[in-house]
């Protein structure tokens, strides 16, 4: 064993900030990280035993227990369980004969629950090692099973169902469908890779840049800063190495829209991240790419060879003198707090994904302490877009404060979940209507960090002043519960990602999901209604967006949708029902054959 | 950009200049901010929220926050004390805080901020969370049940050579501390002193020491927490 720790040591040139690329190469050849990988990585790396426990421990995808041979990772997003999640999780149990978060006597295989994989709009969906398997149900489950046991390649259910486009390609051969289902712009297929570069190696660093800031393109990763201000206070800092990062954490449970277009559109991508680096100044690019979506990564890499042949990558780019911009691939550990931007940094340096405190901004101290540019997937795409067709074109789709166009991952309770390209202003009715969706009871803006609305504001539009969205859209109909289904789960989602620095985030969030539960056991009352809309301002001191949003699906419901709570409240009490005298004594009297005399 | 400039912390000027904090500020000026994940020569980690003041409205950490021009803070407000109570109060029902039989009362900084914020009773119910005690230590006890997580034993306390001992484990509510036995075993008892004396709690307590302070001679048996502070004017 030791020696394959060393050769994946060497694979990094036991660079200690590549920890998190060794950690994950020992997980996949291990499905644990051994004791004594460890003590190895602690001798060579000369980092502390505690530090790199830390990071493992952080981490969905590292574990210190084997996985088994076969990993099952089934997720548990609110789209999963819409989809039939429940009977599909519990023909895993049957079939497996084991309960969820484990692993079977003989190690073969282990069965775990996971935060949303970027599948919603087929779901249910898994990874088994590694791969996706997406739409399962109850039948396909136990074919799956029965081929682990039987010592069959699963990878042929795969085979027999593969996606559409680029999915069933070679590299990927995944069962990932795309659904596009509405197309303007960054998915249309009017795109010549190298176009934009072409363009901007006759021009000034500082006239790219101009072109962006008269595009007004804010960032898709959802908090709209406008993309040249980033730019500019990167390409300020004094000379030297700069950074330019490429977050496809995707976490936001609900979206995909990024995988879509990993799939499809990488080349467009890549070609944003080497504008950028001709804009800043930069010579080096990193994709941070969720775990989740590894069955990509190989795919990926060929992608970037195939720009390196042609010159789009690379030194002197097309031909251009100094012109030297390259790209690596950062695997994530499975953290959707690693989608925040100095979280995302951090675990890139092989450091638990804790954000960091703001200022310093990263465009002036980023990866490794140097300025760095981060922006979302999509952002990079239009980039290119903008450069190609000029910012006019640009800036006459969408709304005076929202330019362009936008990807919404729709999914939920509709006809036809997918990927919509629209332009920005149109409004949730629309919206709902070209979903296909009937009956709805309310819509999740944004996912669990946004907002979820209810039918009275379903005229409102996608803009940044008015519903502003990093994309996804989950549609809930009226047959759900909404505060068992939705709120709840959501929660529990974040109590799960929080990285867990900071007090509210790590206590108060635990608090209200407690309070909620009480209120869905109907033992409630009004100040508990307050007490969840006043908590908010602590929620507000948290250092991050995930602690600052998270007790939105609850504030947020509480505000649209007031009387899901009223009507489960115990009316006219100040008295906090807490304590159940009966349930307190059932022991007792199951032990005695006494009958509790409580008089209410 | 003038070096020397004023900023507001509740309604009083005070003179500001470029890289300092709001709570360097407020400190030299005899102004209390409560803080707790802050120790004085480690560099901030921002994670108690405590000390969390209004800049122009907007809630932010008075220990990482450098100051600017046209600042106005607002720190000893009704809001922000009711606020701070209540991550106080969140703290005592997530771990398991039996002051009277913790080595540290009377030492204790969450004790101390639960007294100055006048908490009889946490407003919520206890969690009676499972913790740990790790006693294995020869010189040092980490009582789980008390940890804050602040980390100031993280970014406090290394070997002689500089090695790290203590660091997180897991996430979100369930993260803990924790630490490298291996390399602890073998601390001097000054060390172990520091460790115990840079926890704001009871989660570090040295062996072999518990209980010296005689009730009444101890740290905030006589003055509230943050009465330094106002001493400096
Ligand atoms: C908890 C959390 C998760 C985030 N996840 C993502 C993500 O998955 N993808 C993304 O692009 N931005 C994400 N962001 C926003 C990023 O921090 C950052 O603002 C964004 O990547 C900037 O890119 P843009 O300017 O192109 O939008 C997240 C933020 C927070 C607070
Ligand atoms: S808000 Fe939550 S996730 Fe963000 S830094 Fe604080 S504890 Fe971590
Ligand atoms: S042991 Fe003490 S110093 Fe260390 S994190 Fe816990 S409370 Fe803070
Ligand atoms: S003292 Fe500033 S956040 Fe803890």
């Amino acid at each position: 064993m030791r020696e394959v720790i060393n050769n994946i040591i060497s694979l990094y040139k036991s660079d200690k900030t590549r920890l998190m690329d060794m950690l994950l190469d020992i997980q996949e050849k291990f499905n644990y990280i051994p004791d004594n990988a460890i003590d190895t990585l602690v001798e060579k790396l000369d980092l502390p035993k505690v530090h790199i426990l830390e990071t493992i421990s952080f981490y969905h995808f590292l574990t210190l227990k084997n996985t088994g041979k076969y990993t099952i990772y089934l997720n548990d997003s609110v789209s999963a369980y819409m989809s039939g999640r429940k009977e599909v999780a519990e023909t895993f149990e049957k079939e497996i004969g084991i309960k969820f978060n484990s692993v079977t006597n003989d190690g073969l295989i282990g069965l775990f629950d996971t935060s949303c994989i970027g599948m919603s709009d087929q779901e249910p969906a898994a990874l088994i090692n590694n791969k996706v398997f997406t739409n399962l149900t109850i039948a396909k489950v136990k074919e799956i099973v029965k081929n682990i046991k039987d010592g069959k390649d699963i990878n042929s259910l795969m085979k027999a169902n593969l996606g559409n486009g680029k999915n069933s390609s070679k590299l990927i051969q995944s069962m990932v469908n795309n659904n596009i289902r509405v197309i303007k712009s960054i998915l249309s297929d009017e795109y010549i890779p190298g176009s934009a570069l072409m363009k901007i190696i006759e021009q000034e660093r500082d006239e790219v840049i101009n072109e962006i800031e008269n595009s007004e393109l804010r960032g898709h990763g959802g908090a709209g800063f406008p993309t040249d201000l980033k730019w500019k206070f990167t390409a300020k800092t004094p000379e030297g190495k700069r950074y330019i990062f490429c977050n496809a954490d995707e976490g936001e449970p609900g979206t995909f829209k990024d995988r879509v277009i990993l799939t499809e559109r990488p080349e467009l991508m890549f070609e944003g991240m080497a504008t950028c680096g001709y804009a800043i100044n930069s010579d080096e690019g990193v994709l941070y790419l969720r775990h989740e979506y590894k069955y990509l990564k190989k795919y990926l890499e060929n992608v970037l060879n195939k720009m390196r042949k042609r010159n789009l990558l690379g030194k002197d780019i097309l031909g251009q003198k100094g012109f030297n911009f390259d790209i690596r691939i950062q695997l994530g550990g499975g953290a959707y707090v690693c989608g925040e931007e100095t979280a995302l940094l951090e675990s890139t340096k092989g450091n638990r994904g804790e954000p960091r405190y703001k200022p310093p901004f990263p465009a002036v101290k980023g990866y490794l302490d140097k300025p760095t540019v981060i922006n979302n997937v999509e952002t990079l795409c239009s980039v290119v877009k903008i450069l190609n067709k000029g910012n006019y074109w640009f800036k006459k789709m969408g709304t005076e404060e929202s330019r362009g166009t936008k990807l919404l991952s729709i999914s939920g309770d509709c006809e036809k979940p997918g990927v919509y390209e629209i332009k920005w202003g149109i409004t949730i009715n629309e919206m709902l209507h070209m979903a296909g969706a009937e009956d709805v009871q309310a819509v999740q803006v944004s996912g669990p960090s946004g907002n979820c609305i209810s039918p009275s504001q379903f005229n409102n539009q996608i803009r940044y002043s008015d519903l502003g969205t990093g994309g996804s859209m989950v549609i809930i109909g009226k047959h759900r519960d909404l505060l068992k289904d939705v709120v709840m789960n959501y929660t529990n989602f974040f109590i799960g990602e929080s990285c867990g620095s900071c007090v509210p985030c790590r206590n108060l969030i635990v608090i209200y999901r407690n309070t909620l539960q009480k209120v869905i056991d109907g033992k409630g009352v009004q100040a508990d209604l307050d007490n969840m809309l006043e908590w908010e301002k602590v929620m507000k001191m948290n250092r991050c967006g995930l602690g600052q949003t998270s007790s939105n699906p609850i504030v947020t419901t509480l505000k649209n949708f007031p009387e899901l709570y009223e009507n489960k409240i115990i009316e006219d009490s100040d008295l906090i029902p807490t304590f159940d005298i009966s349930k307190a004594i059932q022991e007792y009297c199951d032990a005695t054959g006494r009958k509790p005399i409580i008089e209410e | 950009m003038k070096d020397k400039f004023k900023i507001i912390i509740d309604g009083k000027e005070l003179p500001a200049r470029h890289g300092q904090t709001i709570l360097e500020i407020a400190n030299n000026n005899g102004i209390y901010i409560p803080t707790l994940c802050n120790f004085e020569g480690l560099k901030p980690q921002a994670s108690c929220r405590i000390c969390s003041v209004k800049v122009n409205g907007r809630p932010m950490t008075a220990c990482t926050t450098t100051v600017s021009p046209g600042m106005e803070i607002e720190n000893d407000t009704p809001e922000m004390n009711e606020l701070r109570k209540i991550i106080v109060e969140t703290m005592f029902v997530t771990g398991n805080h039996f002051c009277p039989s913790c080595e540290k009362s009377g030492n204790c900084e969450l004790q101390a901020l639960a007294y100055r914020f006048k908490m009889d009773v946490p407003r919520f119910p206890y969690s009676f969370s499972k913790r740990d005690i790790d006693a294995s230590n020869p010189k040092i006890m980490i009582d789980h049940n008390r940890c804050i997580k602040c980390k100031r034993c993280a970014r406090g306390i290394k070997t002689d050579d500089g090695k790290d001992l203590f660091a997180f484990k897991n996430r979100g509510e369930k993260i803990e501390i924790s630490i490298d036995n291996e390399l602890a075993k073998n601390i001097s008892d000054e060390k172990a002193q520091e460790a115990m004396d840079i926890c704001p709690v009871g989660a570090i307590i040295k062996k072999e020491r518990g209980f010296i302070d005689p009730i009444g001679t101890r740290k905030y048996d006589n003055k509230p927490i943050g009465s330094k502070v106002k001493e400096v004017q």
